[in-house]
């Protein structure tokens, strides 16, 4: 349950930030190791590739995707709201950024499925 | 006259600074009232030891803000059918001070912070000088005037969970005060308020959730403030020579 004070776009923009900061933060060792697996264990990692054609991890990929969307749009909505002296047009970017991110990660979806 | 009155089930904050817990009480409903008429009314007809603060009443003083329904708002400019939650209200003192009795909060700390974050006048002439020409359109003076309508409320700082979350934040209205404070071409020590507002307790712990600005009952905006103070703070950084 969000608290009342919180229920504003700004806040969701800063929270998604967070989130998928996080996501990702915890996917990224996954992912480091599963590429050593070329040096270390090849055949292994080919037994994994072929197991990420499964759509349940085509759906994954997605919510990565999305991850990476979101993360990227509000980095760049938080350095333009910071290093840009803009003013009242903010919540418009909040808007454009959450957007956009749901735009990319649409379109990969469609793509895979 | 015999329309049934109507009834608004008010919820308020009683205690003190270590206890406390929220007391029940109708209030009648009026066609055009404020949450300061509900708590009034509750102070002058059924808990004569009801503490309160308010001066005004016209959105001026800033004394009246409290936490209603979860939001802190200025009480006097606040109309209970813009706010009312079914027929319940809830008020509370603001988040982030310390509260003294009932609906009043200690606002030392809140005050104590403008000066720290040096949102002071640092002369740069005499009485004896000519008073320095500002022209209304320069930038800086742009900036100034979309901060300095501050009524020192302390919405935006119970508004704000880096407050909550750091005790040593000096909070949106201070870090306000001292951008316009360094946005004034009279002000004679704008590296004093740099190095205030770029320590430990300044601008930079800002993330920037925006609930400041869209909570302050005068339409300002400090996170655009405390972000000016940001780049100011970088420029600073990438300027400093040896």
């Amino acid at each position: 349950m969000i608290r009342p004070h919180r229920k504003h776009s700004l806040w969701l923009a800063y929270i998604l930030h967070r989130i998928s900061g996080f996501g990702l933060a915890v996917f990224l060792p996954f992912h480091f190791y599963l590429l050593s697996l070329v040096l270390t264990e090849p055949d292994r990692l080919d037994g994994f590739l072929s197991w990420t054609d499964t759509p349940i991890v085509k759906f994954a990929e997605f919510g990565l995707v999305f991850l990476l969307a979101v993360h990227f749009f509000g980095g760049l909505r938080l350095m333009a709201l910071e290093f840009l002296p803009w003013s009242i047009s903010q919540k418009t970017l909040v808007a454009l950024a959450i957007a956009s991110a749901f735009l990319i990660a649409t379109i990969f979806f469609l793509q895979v499925i | 006259m015999s329309t049934k009155q109507e009834n608004i089930d008010v919820s308020v904050w009683r205690g003190d600074p270590h206890s406390g817990n929220y007391e029940n009480f109708k209030v009648p409903a009026h066609e055009s009232q404020t949450i300061l008429d509900v708590v009034s009314w509750i102070q002058q007809n059924q808990d004569a030891t009801l503490s309160y603060r308010y001066a005004c009443r016209v959105g001026m003083c800033g004394s009246c803000a409290m936490m209603v329904n979860g939001i802190p708002r200025w009480t006097c400019r606040t109309h209970v059918k813009k706010v009312l939650k079914g027929k319940k209200l809830e008020v509370a003192p603001l988040r982030n001070l310390p509260v003294i009795k009932d609906l009043v909060t200690d606002m030392d700390t809140f005050f104590d912070k403008w000066i720290s974050a040096e949102g002071l006048h640092h002369p740069s002439k005499t009485r004896l000088d000519p008073i320095e020409e500002i022209e209304p359109k320069s930038l800086g003076r742009v900036e100034i005037n979309a901060g300095i309508e501050c009524i020192n409320c302390s919405i935006c700082y119970a508004a704000c969970d880096t407050v909550t979350n750091n005790s040593d934040y000096l909070g949106p209205a201070a870090l306000q005060r001292a951008w316009t404070v360094y946005n004034d071409v009279k002000d004679a020590d704008k590296q004093t308020v740099l190095n205030a507002v770029s320590g430990d307790g300044g601008c930079l712990n800002c993330h920037s959730q925006g609930s400041c600005s869209v909570h302050c009952p005068n339409d300002l905006n400090p996170m655009n403030a405390i972000a000016g103070l940001k780049r100011a703070t970088a420029t600073s950084f990438f300027n400093r020579k040896g």
